[in-house]
């Protein structure tokens, strides 16, 4: 059955993507559109005393100037849909500011022109006044007693605190006890810089309001969830609003999410009854769409002599940003269940804070919870072996989940279905030559060589697959987590299948016809995957945490069966047999022990010509399924790094690296290849270059790609990748999800090497990105370097 | 990233666009390969109200040889620079740093001569032209008039060029027989120096005869190490000299401090870049 499953095939989609035949949002042009750009605030806290656009209304082309106190009314407070606690503080989040600016970036007034150029000519004729109110830029500080406050209606800056205690929970001991009862206890602090997710196609957004319904192109990852909430929030009928997303070009969780802009341009559109269009620049974007990461993770472990572990106590500030976005309070509670990693050690306990700073609001990206917490738990296995005297390989054999303790109820509370980290790990250490790198490694100590050498080690799990919905619910999140398929068989063979799963980028509509192609026994070509469009794939949940295989493959999977299901009744009655005694078997219906045969395009015919039906079946052969999983799935592997460190320079070099990971089946290998290579540059690029860096008054400085670094190919090494096959026992087709392991697993994997490069010479850390300087100086402060 | 409305011209002649640029004034500014200004514009940091587009001036491309210098048109770009076999042989130094200036998509539209006038502390030609005692060419509308480099490189992206002149070529000294190296540290392959080091050398005889070295991004112009040269020349061509003549190489200088490195980084940087550099040089 599996001819195509499994096939390294090109990509359907990239013919039109490379060529330039796309269809993005900002390629969108209708009759009569506008265009909009916005006035963003240059200080990052601020009452407005007045908003002066007479003279911006006045500038060629420009139709209409609108104030947050215009607009207030209609645009109502952008969603959060993730109330961590019965408790949370939450502000209204104005899509326009009204009366107070809270992060640099934030709208404070719209132009509406003729041309782009025009709305963007006129934007600095409108004239606002500011009166500058005190800033909450550090997480610390912003906790710490007599605080100034970013919302000072809320009386604190700490939105929620939400705590997993494993006693409480019955899923494992009391961390204090384990504390106090310790041979061994390491305690670090580790910062996880604020990122920006930095995809290709900056966000861009057309609203057509008809007088009879209203149209929005989005270059989003969500259009059923953007749907919803729109409805939900700007008053717009959800039965007189459709949502496209075109082709989106990437979004790494920076476009899940129901934006200021959307909201604006739908607004606007429906206020002027004209078709708005707004793409936005590349700074715009740095400086408003949603940043990631952004936390102050203190972590302590617990262990005895030999090393085994004991305990993990978590206490995270996870800044939220000036308002909460959609499943903002959510994402560092992703990484509640993750800290255990793949150990087994017996008591945990996880404190989240959630706080407000006068910064761009943060939200999910790439990873979302997971990246943080493998990093912080991997990193401090290394800092336990040193404090040990371990080999950390050995340390982390001696504390993981081995293959045949699966299925796994962890101390946070999840099962682990299946895995085989021992597989993993021996494969990565044969690649990457483990022990040929420590001699190395040995004697470029012995010989002081300026430049030294580091091995780091990561061997993560992560979860995928959200989610069931019951996990979900309880969580207390707003949505469920199961996935939509629908298969329209057509009269001459060819299939429509409409997914709910919205890609980016992640080659859907190649991946999903490899597994219609093998169920339905049709050719791979004749299959056309329809998404992104609520007219045309009416349910869904969209896609994001590498969820869209998992739970929106299986829904497919599901769809299919119950074609098949209803062909087969056809089948048997057309050939005048039982439908249990009818075998179906690459595209043809068999009589067993008979050579009668059928074709299932024979079969599509005669349902939907249906001339000849058996009593009280329905003509036609489509199908509806949805798949709500009954737990996550969980991807593992083993990351090897070998960086060189210049003592001179404090530069780090990637010599070597090595990931063998663990996806569960695989349906398209290249795709795979292809998530793990950008998987990896992005966990490498938070590990080494990667920054959103604010200065005192607020302002983010790295809002170009000349000051926010990004790697390209020749930044990056050489990637060995391998992978072990150890199926999913939660969904029939044995898969995990790809999408984020290479980004979770990698910034380990490269700190714990450039620390280890330099251990010997006294440091046990240095702050992320690795920078030269920072490395060089790290040096410095404990009189090494050259 | 809409620019804000300029008029445009393209002259076909130097005449033609010096007499552009007097008409336009304060507000017009030349349009060479729009490495830095098409960024600026698009940002709108500046909005000046003419551009003068340079690239219809074929007069300015191209690299001659001169007898003892090479003659290298202003609006020769960055690829052709790279390739050129001339510059290969008599100036090598430009060729290595201009191997390493953005990606190649820029460096088939940036040029040689708006590299120079643009005068970016952290570009990676102005180091070089100071370190190879280069000459440039300047026409206005009086004439032409020739500004060595120690005098052309003025302050942060100011040059000792008028509102209303044009660098218009470059003269390049070819040093036969000396070995070059430039020595660029930056944090990922695209971006500017953090600081780079221009090493020129010539050994005879197993001593360093005659040594220049200009340095990248140690200050608002590059500026020259001339503690290290003078602590190099007549020194045999070891490590240990070159070692020791390179720990001079930040005096002098004045760094500035940015989010990729503090002064005194820069500083130590400067040391060890230009050890690394000589050292190349002298191998080559």
């Amino acid at each position: 059955m599996t001819v195509e499953v499994g096939k390294a095939r090109r990509r359907k989609e990239d013919a039109r993507l490379i060529t330039g035949a796309a269809r993005w949002t900002d390629n969108i042009r209708l009759a009569g559109m506008l265009h909009m750009a916005l006035v963003r605030s240059p200080v990052a806290h601020a009452r407005i005393t007045s908003v002066d656009v007479t003279a911006a209304v006045r500038m060629p082309g420009v139709l209409a100037v609108f104030t947050g106190r215009d607009l207030a009314e209609e645009q109502g407070s952008l969603p959060c849909a993730w109330p961590i606690t019965e408790d949370m503080l939450a502000p209204p989040a104005p899509a326009v500011a009204v009366d107070e600016v809270n992060f640099a970036g934030e709208v404070v007034a719209v132009v509406v022109a003729r041309s782009a150029a025009e709305a963007h000519d006129a934007l600095e004729a409108v004239d606002v006044d500011y009166d500058e109110l005190p800033v909450v830029l550090d997480l610390e500080a912003a906790v710490a007693e007599g605080a100034d406050l970013v919302h000072p209606d809320l009386g604190s800056n700490k939105s929620a605190t939400w705590v997993y205690d494993s006693a409480e929970a019955g899923a494992g001991g009391d961390v204090e006890q384990a504390i106090a009862e310790a041979e061994v206890v390491v305690a670090r602090t580790f910062r996880q810089q604020r990122l920006i997710p930095a995809f290709m196609e900056p966000r861009s957004v057309v609203v057509d309001p008809t007088p009879d319904a209203v149209t929005m192109w989005s270059s989003t990852q969500i259009p059923h969830i953007l749907r919803w909430m729109l409805a939900a929030t700007v008053g717009v009928p959800e039965h007189k609003l459709r949502v496209i997303a075109p082709d989106v070009g990437g979004g790494f969780g920076g476009k899940l999410q129901v934006t200021p802009e959307e909201v604006i341009a739908l607004v606007v559109a429906r206020r002027l009854g004209k078709p708005v269009k707004w793409t936005e620049t590349r700074t715009e974007s740095m400086l408003s769409a949603h940043h990631g990461r952004d936390q102050v993770q203190k972590v302590v472990v617990t262990a005895k002599r030999d090393g085994t572990v004991t305990g993990m106590r978590v206490e995270l500030l996870a800044d939220m940003g000036a308002y909460l976005r959609l499943v903002a309070p959510g994402v560092p509670i992703l990484g509640a269940f993750m800290y255990n990693a793949i150990y087994k050690f017996p008591a945990y306990k996880f404190i989240c804070h959630n706080v407000f700073t006068n910064k761009t609001p943060t939200d999910a990206y790439r990873g979302a919870g997971r990246p943080e917490a493998t990093f912080a738990v991997e990193r401090i296995m290394d800092e336990l072996a040193a404090e040990l005297g371990m080999d950390p390989m050995e340390l982390r054999r001696k504390n993981w989940i081995n293959h045949d303790e699966f299925p796994f109820d962890t101390v946070a509370g999840l099962t682990y279905d299946s895995g085989n980290y021992e597989a993993a790990t021996a494969r990565a250490v044969e690649l990457f030559g483990y022990e040929a790198l420590r001699r190395e490694q040995n004697d470029r100590r012995a010989n002081g060589d300026p430049v030294q050498l580091g091995i780091g080690i990561s061997t993560y799990t992560e979860m995928c697959g959200l989610a069931p919905s019951r996990v979900l619910g309880a969580l207390r999140y707003a949505a469920g987590g199961w996935e939509h398929a629908a298969i329209r068989m057509l009269p001459t063979g060819k299939v429509e299948l409409i997914t709910g799963t919205s890609p980016h980028g992640q080659g859907h509509e190649t991946a999903w016809s490899q597994i219609v192609a093998d169920r339905l026994g049709v050719p791979f070509e004749d299959v056309e995957v329809l998404h992104g469009d609520t007219q045309v794939a009416p349910r869904g949940m969209d896609t994001y945490g590498s969820r869209s295989l998992a739970v929106g493959g299986t829904a497919i999977v599901l769809a299919a069966e119950k074609v098949l299901a209803k062909a087969r009744t056809v089948a048997a009655h057309l050939m005048e047999c039982a439908p249990d005694d009818v075998d179906f078997s690459a595209g043809t219906f068999s009589v067993r022990g008979t050579s009668t045969t059928m074709s299932l395009g024979d079969v599509v015919v005669a349902a939907h010509v249906a001339h000849d039906l058996p009593e009280g079946v329905e003509p036609g052969l489509d199908s509806d399924a949805a798949f709500d999983p009954d737990n996550f799935s969980f991807p593992h592997g083993t990351h090897l790094c070998a960086t060189e460190v210049d003592t001179r320079t404090g530069r780090v070099t990637i010599r070597k690296y090595v990931c063998v990971d663990d996806v569960g089946k695989v349906v398209n290998p290249l795709i795979v290849e292809g998530q793990v290579h950008g998987g990896l540059a992005q966990g490498i690029a938070q590990a080494l270059f990667e920054e959103a860096v604010h200065d005192e008054g607020g302002t983010l400085t790295t809002a170009t790609f000349a000051d926010y670094l990004l790697p390209s190919a020749a930044d990056l090494p050489h990637f060995v990748t391998d992978r072990t096959e150890t199926p999913a026992e939660s969904n029939p087709l044995g898969v995990k999800g790809v999408g984020e392991a290479g980004t979770i697993a990698s910034t380990p994997a490269v700190v714990n090497a450039v620390v280890d490069a330099v251990r010997h010479m006294g440091v046990d850390d240095v702050q992320m990105p690795c920078t030269p300087m920072r490395v060089w100086k790290a040096l410095q402060a404990v009189g090494g370097g050259a | 990233m809409i620019p804000a409305a300029f008029d445009y011209v393209a002259p076909t002649s130097v005449e033609e666009a010096v007499r552009a640029l007097a008409e336009g004034g304060e507000d017009a500014k030349v349009l060479a390969g729009g490495q830095s200004l098409i960024p600026v514009l698009r940002m709108r940091l500046a909005a000046p109200t003419l551009l003068v587009d340079l690239s219809g001036l074929t007069e300015l491309t191209g690299v001659h040889d001169e007898g003892d210098s090479l003659l290298i048109g202003a609006m020769t770009r960055h690829y052709e620079v790279q390739r050129d076999h001339l510059v290969r042989e008599h100036a090598r130094l430009l060729c290595l740093a201009t191997d390493t200036v953005a990606d190649p998509q820029i460096r088939h539209r940036g040029t040689f001569g708006g590299a120079l006038a643009h005068a970016d502390p952290a570009g990676d030609l102005p180091a070089p032209a100071l370190a190879l005692d280069a000459v440039m060419v300047c026409a206005g509308p009086h004439g032409t008039r020739e500004v060595p480099a120690a005098e052309f490189f003025v302050d942060y992206f100011t040059t000792a060029l008028a509102p209303d002149e044009l660098l218009t070529h470059v003269r390049v000294p070819k040093l036969p027989g000396w070995g070059a190296h430039y020595e660029k540290f930056n944090r990922v392959a695209q971006a500017w120096s953090i600081v780079a080091v221009a090493a020129a050398v010539e050994v005879s005889g197993g001593v360093i005869a005659q040594a220049r070295v200009g340095l990248t991004n140690m200050g608002p112009t590059p500026v020259r190490a001339r503690g290290v040269e003078e602590a190099l020349v007549g020194q045999p061509a070891t490590a240990e000299a070159i070692t020791t003549a390179a720990t001079r190489a930040a005096e002098g200088t004045d760094p500035t401090t940015d989010g990729n490195a503090d002064a005194e980084y820069r500083a130590h940087l400067a040391r060890v870049l230009t050890e690394r550099a000589v050292t190349a040089a002298v191998g080559a």
